[in-house]
């Protein structure tokens, strides 16, 4: 469960974020939207723990190991396979049978034959197919998601597409978008940053 | 168990990536060669063993400064940084983890350096070796804590030294002391007396420097 009250994020001098009040339950689906520059990704930040709130209150029930961050880079070495990347990831968060599920994640999100090049040699799509392996590797209960279709091609979207509808009944999800229609659907809770 | 396993999977890591992308061992190796190979020539022939010791502490230091630089530039390409701190394992395993890739990398510059500098300038005793050793140890402890810091600035190249240095001062002297001096042990005590305390607050501290 996250519940946010009078929440807010200052850099300085400059307020990103004001006055934001939310509860997701531990089965619910977010959607935030806002133009550039509304304090979207720092709502993440916050909520995946990167960052601290500076003024009201953020209360997240759910402990590291159970979130799931999808960013705007991939946070994966560019200069490590993608394998070597997942391995490292599945190392830190403790995953069973890390081969298998590795493999499997690699094998749906279309990376299977491309698994043992850099990273740094894969396209920006590929790259965002990596990240969503590497954020849902753990089988995390909550996932964040900033701009989860951004640089995806449409057989990547419509798969994303399908990954949610599976996993929205097994996870929290907060997600920002800039074509919330597409996740309409899925949507229990909406948040309209200015 | 799982931590000790942690910190084996992050240092594997950097290891690996220096093995592909080579930019920071061939680096230090050069720099530390190319400085005694200068001071070999700027030195003059009369020079006192003293000088020869001082040159080796000071390419050591700024050898290992180079590496620092470069500590964390796998991790602010991509934010993988995010990564490592959002995962459930022990942030210190992150430190300890550079810590230990460094160290590699500065002991295997040193492999180098010191027979190098044994060829340019004077023998080097058992005393000088085990202060280098000791001194290693110090330099990527509270390097590494100094090098994380940094990479979250924008001033970064500049923070890093002006930070390091300062607190490399006790190293030099007891490097220096070491290598000189009738009763080494004493030195060597004092180096191996600031490895534990600095290993300790930066083992303590990096939580804090990694996140808000």
């Amino acid at each position: 469960m996250i519940r946010a009250r009078r929440l807010e994020k200052r850099y300085g001098d400059k307020r990103v974020l004001r006055g934001i009040d939310f509860e997701l339950a531990d089965d619910g689906f977010l959607v935030v939207t806002g133009p550039n520059g509304s304090g979207k990704t720092t709502l993440l930040r916050l909520c995946a723990g990167l960052a601290v709130p500076t003024g009201g209150e953020l209360t997240v029930t759910h402990e590291r190991a159970g979130v799931g961050f999808l960013a705007h880079e991939s946070l994966v070495y560019r200069e490590l396979t993608a394998v070597e990347n997942l391995d490292l990831y599945g190392r830190l968060y403790r995953v069973r049978e890390r081969r298998e599920r590795i493999g499997m994640l690699l094998e749906r999100f279309g990376l299977w034959e491309a698994r043992h090049q850099r990273a740094g040699s894969y396209s920006r799509g590929m790259l965002q197919r990596l990240a969503l392996c590497r954020a849902l590797l753990h089988g995390p209960e909550l996932l964040i998601l900033d701009e989860p279709y951004s640089a995806l091609d449409e057989d990547g979207a419509a798969l994303l597409d399908r990954e949610l509808a599976e996993l929205r009944d097994r996870a929290a999800f907060v997600v920002t978008t800039h074509d919330p229609a597409r996740v309409e659907p899925l949507a229990t809770a909406r948040l309209a940053l200015a | 168990m799982t931590y000790l396993a942690d910190v084996a999977a992050l240092a594997r890591k950097d290891l690996r990536l220096e093995l592909r992308a080579r930019d920071t061992l061939p680096a230090m190796l050069l720099f530390v060669l190319s400085t005694l190979v200068v001071f070999h020539f700027v030195l003059p022939g009369e020079s006192s063993d003293l000088a020869a010791k001082g040159v080796l502490w000071v390419a050591i230091l700024f050898t290992a400064l180079l590496g620092l630089a470069r500590a964390f530039v796998a991790e602010r390409e991509q934010n993988v940084l995010d990564g490592l701190v959002l995962a459930p394992s022990d942030r210190s395993a992150i430190w300890l983890g550079k810590a230990l890739a460094l160290l590699v990398f500065l002991v295997l510059a040193e492999v180098i350096a010191l027979p190098a500098f044994a060829a340019f300038f004077s023998g080097l005793g058992a005393e000088t070796v085990a202060a280098v050793a000791l001194a290693d140890i110090g330099i990527c402890a509270v390097g590494t804590l100094l090098a994380g810091m940094a990479v979250a600035s924008r001033a970064r190249e500049l923070l890093l030294p002006l930070l390091f240095l300062p607190l490399a001062i006790p190293i030099v002297v007891g490097g220096v002391g070491a290598s000189v001096a009738d009763a080494p042990g004493r030195y060597l005590g004092f180096l191996a007396l600031y490895d534990a305390i600095f290993a300790l607050v930066s083992w303590a501290s990096f939580e804090y420097v990694v996140t808000e």
